[in-house]
């Protein structure tokens, strides 16, 4: 019980993370009416470029420096390859993220070899903040914290107050009245995408020490960022929160404990071959997402927050 | 109706329609039947197996995406699940080899009875992140739970141990392959019949409007749920024949790579003609096989063509061809000659240019354990200048910038001549939309 505490926020810590992909998924989707295969290739892209920022000029500065390339490299896909392929359809734009995601995984590949990767967490952020009756919770993680809360704020106070903000939400429903009025929606989207991937590339460099940074970070991450997309409600940022914080939360609880499946169903009265009642939570916890997945679409299709469209 | 013109006319385009549909079957068992029995060696029996294969593979994923616009990003599931019930089939109860397929069909289907029942609530993107989810569960699973698939040796099948049939006893590769081959033909001639029925037709209703599909009577999720479970069919079939061709089903056989695979192929050939996956299949096979034993770079090869057909010609290969032969059967082949010609030429300086670029690179980062590439015994022309150019990045550099430019002037040319095309054709009678 005492480590519950710890466990719940490393869930929270780990779910926030999880927000600042999907928020940026989000964004873009309900901004171009695409969805980004290719942005967990951008978290990637962060995570390698913020290794080698930080190599160089310190943790503070790659991240700062690794989304601003990140993002422009995300604008110069919108401008060059997305927009030409925009007339003939959202599925060519799907598609074309989706070839950028094995390029991506490619060039990474060329530019960092094959092995993996750790980056270093500075000074001031290794050890631990606190003790919670014996569980350390770790300094690290607390920055992870701070730093996706800040940034969200600061996303929705942009997008709430500011005039550029306006001119996005108004792009978002009505695109060809703020043309008429003499935006640059074009220019707009390519900043909505720009800002998505530098939000994944952050949420690279910030992620990069917990986990190994190595070319398969973005399949093992990717799925998931999708199925929290899809558990919230495609194109809901509240519904994306709320999934992220429930995805992680559950997975890092599943990991954390040592309750095996034949415990959880003697619960039931139910049991299954001896073999299946040996495995532990923490062995299914990669399942756990899709298996959210597959329950959230049999009894609420739309997702927490989205919106009905049943001939989508 | 007696007039004697447009009777001779008729009969004059009825045998060429006729050759117009028969063309590609024959071209398809030209291509599978012969090789074999010119260069009889064991690598081509298996990389024609695999074509095969991927055909069924692509055919039926283009049920969904091109018949139906259902993107999904999990086809792998089905046919990986079914190989899977058909490998556990054959290894307990004994069924003849020659039927294996059609109980890995049956097995494909019934995931697609229980998947699709999840996964067609919803069209559209939401449609694509479902299947991608269920098909991360499916290869999570695969690893994860026991007795499965074997952890990772996989389940393994003896082909040669089941009943011979007709003195057949499969065992021998080309027996195999002969089996192979005349169930990708009985499956792809299934699925040509197939798209011929009203139910396909229905369904390219629901996937051009389904409002007004619904509008008319055929509820649209119905008809997709149909079409995934036909389409899982035919999946389940095709991974029973890889089981045939490797005699094993591993956690591979489920994997995302595999989906993407079968995604990549179909868009690369094309969705809207029947015989658009199964050029893509072509090209993805050589790709995974022949480029793949020549160089390490060939996914990012496969991503770079992957890119240039969506943006160049988002209706793959097929329509590309298509597009082209028309336009040259309506302004015949001298005045398009230009155009073309300059065309050609910068497509091949460029990808000498990104060639000679890529494989300096792999060889740079990964030169160390792997100098086959340098060293030249691919065979293929970029190779050898590899060799003399190597080691030095300035010359290389230099030529890659000389071929960039020389390709980008070709692209010049190719552009003018393409305007004057348009000019003169817009100056006659009609024009024919296209852009490039």
């Amino acid at each position: 019980m005492q480590s519950f505490v710890i466990n719940l926020l490393n869930g929270v810590s780990y779910g926030l993370l999880l927000f600042m992909l999907s928020a940026g998924l989000t964004l873009i989707f309900s901004m171009l009416g695409v969805l980004n295969f290719a942005h967990a290739g951008f978290y990637m892209l962060g995570a390698y470029v913020g290794f080698s920022v930080a190599a160089r000029a310190g943790f503070w500065s790659a991240l700062v420096i690794a989304p601003l390339v990140v993002g422009l490299i995300g604008a110069g896909l919108e401008r060059w390859l997305l927009r030409r392929v925009r007339v003939h359809g959202h599925l060519a734009e799907l598609l074309l993220t989706f070839g950028a995601a094995y390029l991506l995984g490619e060039l990474v590949k060329l530019g960092w070899g094959l092995s993996p990767l750790s980056a270093t967490v500075p000074a001031v952020l290794d050890g631990p903040l606190f003790t919670v009756y014996g569980a350390a919770f770790a300094r690290y993680r607390a920055f992870m914290m701070v730093v996706s809360l800040a940034m969200l704020g600061l996303l929705y106070a942009v997008l709430r107050v500011s005039k550029a903000g306006l001119i996005v939400r108004a792009a978002l429903t009505h695109a060809s009245a703020v043309e008429a009025l003499g935006h640059n929606v074009p220019r707009v989207f390519t900043g909505v995408f720009a800002a998505g991937t530098a939000l994944a590339a952050l949420a690279g460099v910030i992620g990069a020490p917990l986990f190994v940074i190595e070319p398969g970070m973005a399949e093992s991450l990717g799925s998931i960022v999708f199925v929290v997309v899809v558990i919230g409600g495609l194109g809901s940022l509240s519904g994306a929160l709320a999934a992220s914080l429930l995805v992680g939360c559950v997975q890092t609880l599943a990991v954390a404990s040592n309750v095996s499946l034949g415990d959880v169903l003697s619960l039931f009265d139910a049991s299954l071959p001896a073999q299946w009642d040996a495995l532990t939570l923490a062995q299914l916890a990669p399942l756990i997402p899709y298996l959210l997945l597959v329950a959230m679409l049999a009894l609420r299709s739309r997702g927490l927050f989205g919106r009905r469209d049943d001939h989508a | 109706m007696r007039d004697p013109g447009a009777s001779s006319a008729l009969s004059a385009t009825a045998p060429r329609a006729v050759w117009r549909v028969l063309a590609p079957w024959l071209a398809l068992i030209l291509f599978l039947a012969v090789p074999p029995f010119v260069w009889p060696q064991s690598w081509l029996l298996a990389y024609l197996a695999q074509t095969a294969t991927m055909i069924v593979f692509a055919l039926s994923y283009n049920l969904l995406l091109g018949e139906t616009g259902l993107l999904s990003f999990g086809h792998a599931a089905y046919s990986g699940l079914g190989a899977l019930l058909a490998a556990q089939v054959f290894n307990r109860i004994g069924v003849p080899l020659v039927l294996l397929p059609l109980v890995g069909g049956i097995g494909g289907a019934l995931c697609g009875v229980l998947f699709g029942f999840v996964s067609t609530r919803r069209a559209g993107t939401a449609f694509a992140m479902i299947t991608l989810g269920l098909g991360e569960l499916v290869a999570a699973a695969a690893w994860t739970l026991p007795d499965w698939f074997g952890g990772e040796a996989g389940v393994a099948i003896d082909r040669g141990s089941g009943a011979s049939w007709a003195s057949w006893s499969f065992g021998p590769a080309r027996e195999a392959y002969a089996l192979i081959v005349v169930w990708c033909l009985l499956a792809s001639g299934a699925m040509f019949a197939l798209s011929r029925t009203p139910f396909m037709r229905v369904a390219n209703a629901v996937r051009d409007n389904p409002v007004r599909a619904a509008a008319i009577g055929c509820y649209p999720r119905r008809i997709r749920y149909g079409v995934v479970v036909v389409s899982a069919f035919f999946a389940g079939i095709s991974g029973t024949l890889a089981l045939i061709n490797v005699e094993l089903v591993s956690t591979e056989s489920v994997g995302m790579m595999r989906s993407g695979a079968v995604l990549i192929a179909t868009v690369i050939g094309g969705t809207a003609v029947f015989f658009g996956p199964v050029a893509g299949a072509v090209v993805l096979t050589f790709f995974s096989v022949a480029v793949a034993s020549v160089t390490r770079a060939w996914l990012f090869y496969l991503g770079l063509f992957f890119i240039v057909v969506v943006v160049i010609s988002p209706d793959g290969l097929a329509g590309f061809v298509q597009r082209h032969a028309a336009r040259v059967a309506t302004h015949g082949w001298q005045r398009c000659r230009a155009a073309y010609l300059w065309g050609t030429a910068a497509a091949l300086l460029w990808t000498a240019a990104v060639v000679l670029a890529v494989q300096w690179a792999y060889a740079v980062q990964f030169g160390s354990d792997d100098g086959g590439v340098f060293s030249g015994t691919g065979g293929a022309g970029g190779m050898g200048a590899l060799v003399w150019l190597g080691g030095s990045p300035l010359t290389l550099g230099a030529v890659v910038f000389m071929l960039a430019a020389l390709g980008g002037v070709a692209a010049h040319y190719a552009i003018r001549a393409q305007a004057r095309l348009a000019d003169t054709l817009s100056s006659a009678t009609h024009t024919d939309g296209d852009e490039r």
